[in-house]
C-alpha cells in the first residue's frame, strides 16, 4: 500500500492519545510483571487461546508509533483503539473485556515482524489488528501463517496476495483503482497519462490500469516514475504539454504531491484544466497539502468522511470527541474501526477467540450499517465494498460525484493482468 | 506543440532546475569555501525559509506577501546561521569531523523543533496568482512552447542573488577580507584582518541566502520539517563537483546538472535519468577529483 510521507524521519511527535498510549504501555508491562508472578504462584490459568480467566482477553494493535509512517499509522491506531474502548464500554465480548496490547513497528518490516511474533507467542494475543504498507504485510505474513494466528489489514493495496491467516479489508485493485478507470471512461476521458512514485504500488497498479486502458479501447500517452521524495516534475510536466493527455492518473505517494500540483498550477494547468486522479490523498493528506491547491481534484476511495448516514455521523463524532474537533478522519482509518467491530461479530458468531474459527466466521458475516455502508468478507477474505469517486471541496472534504453499482466483490488477481491465478480460501463460499 | 518548442522548453526547464540547485547550494559553497566546515544542518536552514515565508503570508497575506518573506527569511536565517556559528562551529573548527557530527544533531532538532511547533504534516505556502500564468508563444518557430512564470521568476531571483554575492565578494571591503582570509588566514589575521568575525558573516550571509532559497523552493515543493533533506543532496553534489566553495564552479555545475537531466528525460524516464546523473557524477570525479573550478589556496596547500 502506499507510504504517505517518505522523506525519513528520525523522531516522531506523537499527540497526546499516543502519549497516554505510552503510558497505557508503561502499565501493561507493569501488570506483565505481575502476571509473570501469578504464573509463578500457579494461580491464573492461560488458556491456549490467551482468554484469560481474569475475565480478559488480549489483542495485539501493532501499528508504527514512530518513524516516517507514523504520520498515517497513529490516526488509525486511535481509530481502532476507539472501536475497542466503545465495544468494552457495551459490555465487551463473550463477557470479556478487551485489552489492547500496543506494540511499535516502527515504519520497518522487521521490526513489524518481530513485534507480530512477540504479540503472538508472549502476550498470547488471539488476534492483531495493523500493518499498513504492502513491505510491513508482506513481513508479518509468515509469522501469523507459522504461528496460525490472524491479521486484519486495513489499507488498500496492490492485491497479488492470498493469505488464510490475513483479514484483507483495505480496497483490493479492481475497488479503487479501476473504479477511477469505469469512472473515467464514463465521463469520456480517451487518453490518459500515468504518473506514480517508483516502488511497488504504483507499478502494480499501472500494470493492471494498462491492462484495461488497452482492453477497453483508450489510449496511455504516457507513464513515468519518480523516486520517492522527488521534488522536480518540470520535465514531466513539458511531456503531459506534449502529450496532452485527458486526464492524470497519479499515484505519487506524500510529499512529492504538494511539488506535482504546485508545479502543474505553475505551469497553468490546474485540476479544472487537466483533471487529476489520485489514490493516496485522502483528507488528512488534503489538509496538510493545502485543499486550496488540490481543489477540483478526484480520488477513489471506498470511503469519505463526508458520506452520509448515521453510522458514519456518529463514528466521526465519537472520533473528534476522543481525538479533537478538528481530526478528520479516512479509509484507511476507517477500515481499522470496521475490522474490530468485524472481529468481535465474527467471535460472538463462533462463541470462541480461536483465530481459525473466527476466520471461518467472519467469512460472508454482514456489516449492514457501518460507517463505510454494507460491507462483509467475501471467501477470499477480502471486503466486499462500494467504490466512490470523490471531488475535493476548497474546506478539505471530498463531494462524492459516483459510486460503483453496488458493491464490489474483491479480486485479489487481476483476471486482465494476471490470468489463470486465483484465491479461494473458504470453498463453500 | 512542435518539437522545437518541446526542445527548447527543455532546455528552459534545464536552466529552471539550475537555477534551484543554485539556490540550494550557494549558502553551502560560500561557508565551505571559507571555513571547510561541512554544515550538515544547511537544509534545515532551506526549511526555515519555508516555515518563516509560511509565517509572513499569515501577516502578510495578499500578493506582495513572497515578497515581504523573501528579506524576513534571509535575516531570520541569518540570525539562527549566525547563533549556531557563534554557540557551535567556531568551537569545533580544528575539529573537521565532530562538526560534522554537531551540525547533523542541529539539523535533528531543528526538524524536530519544527515538527513541535508546526506539527508533523507541512503548512500551506502557494504562489501568488501574479505568479501563476504562463508565457506563451502562440506563432513562428517555437510555436506551443509555454514558459511558467514562476520558474521565469526563480531564474531571476537566482540570478541576482548569484550577482549580488559576486558584487558583495569583488566590489567590497568585506569581500576582500573574505578572499584575504581566505587565501591565507594567518597572513591575513597578521595584517589585522578580524579572521574570527568573518567566519561569523559568511556563515550567517550563507545561511541567510539558504533561507532566501527556501522560500523560492516553497514556491515549487512542499515546506515540512524534513523537507531540507531533499535538497541537501544535490546542494552537496553541486558544491563538491563544483570546486570546493567556488561560486563559478558552482554555478557551471548547476547548469550541467540541469541541462543533463532535462535534456536526457526526453528519452528516458525521471528514475533512469536520476541513476545516469549518478552515474556521470561518478565519472567526472574520477576524472577531475578538484571539481570544475579548483581554488588553489595556501591554506589548502599547507
Amino acid at each position: 500500500m502506499v507510504q504517505r510521507n517518505v522523506t525519513p524521519l528520525v523522531f516522531t511527535n506523537r499527540n497526546s492519545a499516543a502519549n497516554a498510549a505510552t503510558i497505557g504501555r508503561f502499565l501493561m508491562s507493569l501488570k506483565k510483571i505481575g502476571f509473570a508472578a501469578a504464573l509463578l504462584a500457579g494461580t491464573i490459568l492461560t488458556t491456549a487461546t490467551g482468554a484469560r480467566a481474569d475475565g480478559t482477553v488480549k489483542v495485539g494493535v501493532l501499528q508504527s508509533l514512530s518513524g516516517t509512517m507514523a504520520i498515517s499509522e497513529v490516526p488509525l491506531e486511535d481509530a481502532e483503539l476507539l472501536a475497542i474502548s466503545q465495544i468494552n464500554a457495551s459490555g465487551g465480548l463473550l463477557g470479556k473485556q478487551i485489552v489492547p496490547v500496543e506494540e511499535d513497528g516502527a515504519s520497518d518490516p522487521s521490526t513489524f515482524a518481530q513485534k507480530a511474533t512477540k504479540l503472538i507467542e508472549e502476550d498470547k494475543v488471539v488476534t492483531v489488528f495493523g500493518g499498513w504498507t504492502s513491505s510491513s504485510r508482506k513481513a508479518m505474513l509468515p509469522v501469523f501463517e507459522r504461528l496460525h494466528n490472524l491479521l486484519w489489514y486495513p489499507v488498500q493495496f496492490e492485491g497479488n496476495e492470498c493469505s488464510p491467516n490475513i483479514m484483507y479489508s483495505g480496497a483490493q485493485p479492481n475497488q479503487q483503482a479501476l473504479p477511477a478507470l469505469t469512472w473515467a471512461e464514463e465521463k469520456g476521458y480517451k487518453s490518459y497519462f500515468l504518473l506514480g512514485s517508483d516502488y511497488v504500488y504504483p507499478r502494480t497498479a499501472n500494470l493492471i490500469l494498462k491492462k484495461h486502458i488497452a482492453h477497453d479501447g483508450m489510449t496511455l500517452s504516457g507513464e513515468q516514475y519518480v523516486p520517492l521524495g522527488g521534488t522536480d516534475f518540470s520535465s514531466i510536466i513539458a511531456q503531459i504539454q506534449q502529450t496532452k493527455p485527458d486526464i492524470i492518473i497519479n499515484t505519487l505517494n506524500g510529499d512529492s504531491n504538494v511539488s506535482f500540483f504546485k508545479q502543474m498550477a505553475a505551469a497553468g494547468l490546474t485540476p479544472d484544466k487537466l483533471p487529476v486522479m489520485s489514490f493516496s490523498i485522502a483528507e488528512p493528506e488534503a489538509k496538510a497539502m493545502g485543499p486550496s491547491l488540490l481543489a477540483g481534484s478526484y480520488t477513489s476511495w471506498n470511503y469519505f468522511q463526508s458520506l452520509p448516514g448515521a453510522t458514519n455521523a456518529s463514528f466521526v463524532d465519537a472520533y473528534k470527541a476522543k481525538y479533537g474537533a478538528d481530526a478528520v478522519v479516512d479509509d484507511p482509518m476507517v477500515h481499522g474501526y470496521v475490522d474490530v467491530y468485524e472481529w468481535a461479530a465474527a467471535v460472538k458468531k463462533a462463541n470462541t477467540f480461536d483465530p481459525k474459527a473466527v476466520r471461518n466466521a467472519a467469512v460472508a458475516l454482514g456489516f449492514e450499517d457501518s460507517p463505510l455502508g454494507s460491507v462483509k468478507f467475501a471467501g477470499d477474505q477480502s471486503m466486499v465494498q462500494t467504490g466512490y469517486i470523490g471531488e475535493l471541496q476548497p474546506d478539505g472534504q471530498f463531494k462524492v460525484i459516483w459510486q460503483s453499482p453496488g458493491a464490489i466483490q474483491p479480486e485479489p488477481y487481476d483476471p486482465l493482468t494476471f490470468p489463470g491465478k486465483s484465491c479461494k480460501l473458504h470453498t463453500s463460499f | 506543440m512542435q518539437e522545437s518548442a518541446y526542445l527548447l522548453g527543455q532546455v528552459f526547464n534545464g536552466f529552471s532546475v539550475a537555477s534551484l540547485f543554485i539556490l540550494a547550494a550557494l549558502g553551502l559553497a560560500l561557508s565551505f569555501g571559507l571555513m571547510r566546515v561541512i554544515n550538515m544542518a544547511h537544509g534545515e536552514m532551506l526549511m526555515l525559509g519555508g516555515y518563516l515565508a509560511y509565517m509572513t503570508l499569515q501577516v502578510v497575506p495578499g500578493p506582495l506577501g513572497i515578497l515581504a518573506a523573501m528579506p524576513v527569511a534571509f535575516l531570520g536565517a541569518a540570525i539562527l546561521g549566525g547563533i549556531l556559528e557563534w554557540s557551535v562551529i567556531h568551537r569545533l573548527s580544528a575539529r573537521p569531523l565532530d562538526t560534522l557530527l554537531a551540525t547533523w544533531g542541529v539539523s535533528l532538532v531543528l526538524q524536530q523543533a519544527a515538527r513541535n511547533m508546526f506539527g508533523a504534516i507541512g503548512v500551506e505556502v502557494v504562489a501568488p496568482t501574479w505568479l501563476n500564468h504562463t508565457v506563451s508563444v502562440d506563432s513562428g518557430f517555437f510555436k506551443g512552447l509555454d514558459l511558467p512564470f514562476t520558474r521565469i521568476f526563480i531564474l531571476i531571483v537566482a540570478a541576482l542573488v548569484l550577482g549580488g554575492i559576486a558584487l558583495v565578494l569583488n566590489k567590497t571591503r568585506l569581500g576582500l577580507y573574505v578572499r584575504a582570509v581566505n587565501q591565507d588566514r594567518p597572513t591575513a589575521a597578521a595584517m589585522g584582518v578580524n579572521a574570527r568575525r568573518i567566519d561569523l558573516l559568511v556563515f550567517a550571509l550563507g545561511t541567510g541566502v539558504a533561507g532566501l532559497a527556501g522560500v523560492i523552493l516553497a514556491l515549487l515543493g512542499p515546506v515540512t520539517p524534513t523537507v531540507g533533506q531533499s535538497y541537501i543532496v544535490p546542494a552537496f553534489l553541486v558544491v563538491i563537483l563544483g570546486g570546493l566553495g567556488s561560486l563559478v564552479g558552482t554555478t557551471i555545475v548547476s547548469i550541467i546538472i540541469g541541462l543533463f537531466t532535462a535534456l536526457i528525460e526526453i528519452f528516458v524516464d525521471v528514475s533512469v535519468a536520476q541513476v545516469l546523473l549518478l552515474v556521470f557524477v561518478i565519472l567526472f570525479i574520477q576524472i577531475r577529483p578538484q571539481g570544475v573550478i579548483s581554488i588553489r589556496t595556501r591554506a589548502l596547500e599547507g
